[in-house]
């Protein structure tokens, strides 16, 4: 098994603000990323995907068929919008870079199917800038699915 | 347990192509991967191994000899390269980055302390790496 990550960026501008927080509290739990004008970042998102190599064609999968996922799924969605106001999923979601993570992970979970062979998604890697970076593996398993794999 | 990487780079040539397949369906798979002169990529290569801290050296290996091992099995082997002529492992296997992976982590492993390579990173450009553990 190995893993192959890649990357891909997109531009867009978001807002910090939860409707049910007062000015104030808003103000003080999100700095200037409340600014009700709203502000931007240069995503960077890695996704990875996990599988056996294919004998026959020594990849894992084919990168064109990653690239036009991640293009129809993720960059076409994201890519110079403004998160509060042009993506249905952050209507009354707050567009933190955890949630943009975990939103990424869930819209491309499903695409790698029977036509990416044996590849699976495995994680989503998303950098808000240089310095700050969130990762997500997908929900963690509930104790008693741990448990049921414990024993397996 | 602490996890020390080292990083290297190489530069070499491959193109993909199988035997197997006819002439169109190796291009339409591989695209300009199939060009059968090749093409060149600068490598970055990160190896991690894994180990508890000695309390004599405060080392958990010691850097002089992973670094002359990734020099004498990988770097000599691989760097200025054509990796399908030169590399005989690559003469029946396609050098795509998954293969050149696995490959290194099996030149390596039995070159280091046993159990202690962790990871085999390697980017083939900034922007598509891959990962393998041994398994």
């Amino acid at each position: 098994m190995v893993s192959l990550t890649r990357r891909y960026r997109f531009s867009a501008a978001h807002r910090l603000h939860n409707e049910a927080l007062g000015p104030g509290e808003n103000a003080r739990l999100y700095g200037k990323c409340n600014n009700p004008h709203g502000h931007g970042h240069n995503y960077i998102v890695e996704v990875s995907v996990r599988g056996p190599i294919d004998a026959a064609t020594g990849m894992l999968i084919d990168l064109g068929l990653l690239d036009r996922i991640v293009e129809q799924e993720i960059l076409e969605r994201f890519d110079h919008t403004h998160l509060n106001l042009d993506v249905p999923s952050f209507k009354g979601r707050v567009p933190t870079t955890e949630n943009l993570c975990v939103e990424i992970f869930d819209l491309l979970r499903d695409k790698f199917d029977v036509k990416s062979g044996s590849a699976r998604l495995e994680k989503v890697r998303l950098e808000e800038t240089n310095s700050n970076f969130f990762e997500y593996l997908g929900p963690s398993p509930s104790p008693a699915e741990g448990a049921a794999c414990e024993k397996r | 347990m602490i996890y020390l990487t080292r990083r290297a780079e190489f530069s070499a040539s491959h193109y993909y192509h199988n035997p197997e397949f006819s002439a169109e369906e190796n291009r339409r798979i591989f695209g300009k991967c199939n060009n059968p002169h090749g093409h060149g990529h600068n490598y970055t290569l990160e190896v991690t191994v894994a180990g508890e801290v000695d309390e004599t050296t405060g080392m958990v290996l010691d850097l002089k000899d992973l670094k002359a091992v990734l020099e004498s099995e990988v770097l000599g082997i691989m760097d200025h390269r054509f990796l399908n002529k030169e590399v005989p492992v690559f003469a029946t296997k396609i050098p795509t980055t998954e293969n050149i992976a696995v490959e290194i982590w099996n030149l390596l492993a039995p070159k280091l302390p046993a159990g202690r390579l962790h990871r085999i990173r390697l980017y083939e450009t900034q922007d598509l790496f891959v990962d393998y553990y041994g398994e």
